[in-house]
């Protein structure tokens, strides 16, 4: 047990190095974005600063400061203000719950690679994702503009119609592992079918799970083909049309923070969390879990950018349509054979 | 354990005291020259016509009911999948019958038209 000014400092210095990563990573998913979408087009995407365009989101993050900020005269100021520091607030606090490894040693104390490891991660984190829609809302609603309100009420329509998806989608996984805790829903997909196949949730039953998490969490982020919210060909840039410079960089923000967050859990409950195959000398077999972890992260946000450079965007009804008449249903019918699967073996 | 939770909002504080700070930050560095042109709604370079705050349509509303009723179906399914392998078979058909009394009223919204978005 750790004294209780150990337990702060520790917290704190976490605290800071997951919140250093996390702007690390969603400046570098941005740069990975326009690189990746711009080979998809046949461009170069950025080149011109530092090597392969590496420091661009430093000079992206300057100019977002030494822009002029607006204020417009017809918004209703206190949610105005408010709104871009919920979204990014609560897409950035929901990352202190995902574990990304496992217990480690340092200097003495014992302490698990996350924040906190609470036997209600889940539930917690689906809390605080769910929160998001206010920033949304209130911005779109706050900026008294035709397009924000419109895209505001979009984005809010569409973000609650999947996220009983999403919701639902995760029930398979909850009947499986008998538990809300992250850590514990890793461990139950540790080992192996016949030696080779990985007994991750997705290879486990859960695929239809699997299919109806990624639709929901591509919905959920505003990302293609789902991204209705800020379609720039009729909405110009949806809920956050009157935003300029650093408020409009927190939407930026929190839309990437959303993003690794989906994928992280993504990872987590689907596709087996830190297990990978374990080699070499115990200092490589200590970092190989997070290594696995990282890597499965990254190809799940590559997808993302992937779909965005491939697919078009959907029209509304047709979007609407696709979550409560077939997602909807879908997730259902998944979780009572998931049930009746697990019951009749037990 | 309670004290488990302490680090959350440890966390919610260093990031809520960095947000604000960085939009603060912000203001003592950026230019300021408001003009009239550029504080107006933006539609395009058309000068707006009637408030924002108009008339919209009623889906929206439908939308919000319908996610608290599935939303609430689905928050009370969690708890009964983390428990399930104690209840075996018998807390199936108990959740069976409950999903089935749902997906009676959401046929019945469905044949309604409330799903169609016109």
């Amino acid at each position: 047990m750790l004294s209780i000014t150990t337990f702060v400092i520790v917290s704190i210095i976490k605290s800071v190095i997951a919140i250093l990563l996390l702007l690390t990573a969603v400046a570098y998913t941005v740069w990975l974005e326009r690189k990746v979408v711009g080979h998809i087009q046949n461009r170069w995407g950025p080149t011109r600063v530092g090597p392969f365009g590496l420091l661009q989101p430093l000079a992206d993050g300057l100019k977002f400061i030494l822009k002029e900020d607006l204020t417009p005269p017809h918004v209703y100021k206190p949610l105005y203000i408010a709104a871009p520091m919920i979204a990014v607030i609560f897409a950035i606090t929901s990352i202190s719950l995902i574990p990304i490894g496992n217990w480690v040693s340092i200097a003495g104390i014992h302490t698990p690679l996350e924040i906190t490891d609470v036997n209600i991660g889940l539930l917690i984190i689906l809390g605080i994702t769910s929160m998001g829609v206010y920033g949304v809302a209130l911005a779109g609603w706050s900026s008294n503009s035709k397009y924000s309100l419109l895209g505001g009420l979009r984005a809010s329509a569409q973000m609650v119609s999947y996220e009983i998806s999403l919701g639902l989608s995760l029930v398979g996984v909850l009947i499986m592992a008998g538990s809300f805790s992250l850590r514990t829903i890793v461990d139950a997909q540790g080992g192996t079918f016949w030696g080779f196949i990985p007994r991750w949730n997705v290879f486990h039953g859960q695929e239809v799970a699997f299919f109806v998490y990624l639709m929901s969490a591509f919905a959920e982020t505003n990302r293609v083909p789902f991204d209705l919210p800020e379609a720039e060909t009729e909405l110009v840039a949806g809920y956050h049309t009157e935003y300029s410079a650093m408020k409009f960089a927190m939407f930026f923000m929190a839309e990437y923070a959303n993003m690794i967050t989906v994928a992280c859990l993504a990872t987590l409950l689907f596709l087996g969390g830190w297990h990978g195959p374990l080699f070499g000398p115990p200092l490589l077999q200590g970092i190989l879990p997070v290594f696995w972890f990282v890597l499965k992260v990254f190809c799940f946000l590559f997808l993302y950018i992937w779909v965005r450079g491939t697919l078009p965007r959907f029209r509304y009804d047709q979007l609407m349509a696709f979550a409560w008449k077939f997602l909807f249903p879908l997730a259902v019918a998944n979780l009572a054979i998931t049930g009746l699967i697990v019951a009749l073996r037990s | 354990m309670p004290q488990n939770y302490v680090p959350i909002f440890i966390f919610i504080a260093i990031i809520g005291v960095l947000i604000p700070v960085t939009l603060l930050a912000a203001k003592l560095v950026r230019p300021d020259n408001p003009h009239k042109e550029k504080l107006m709604p933006y539609e395009c370079g058309i000068d707006p016509v009637d408030s924002a705050r108009g008339r919209y349509t009623v889906r929206f509303y439908i939308v919000a009911i319908l996610f608290v009723v599935f939303d609430v179906e689905t928050i009370f399914l969690f708890p009964w999948a983390v428990k399930f392998k104690a209840f075996g078979l018998f807390g199936l058909f108990e959740m069976l019958i409950f999903l089935g009394i749902l997906i009676v009223g959401y046929i019945w919204i469905w044949k309604k038209g409330a799903l169609e978005w016109v």
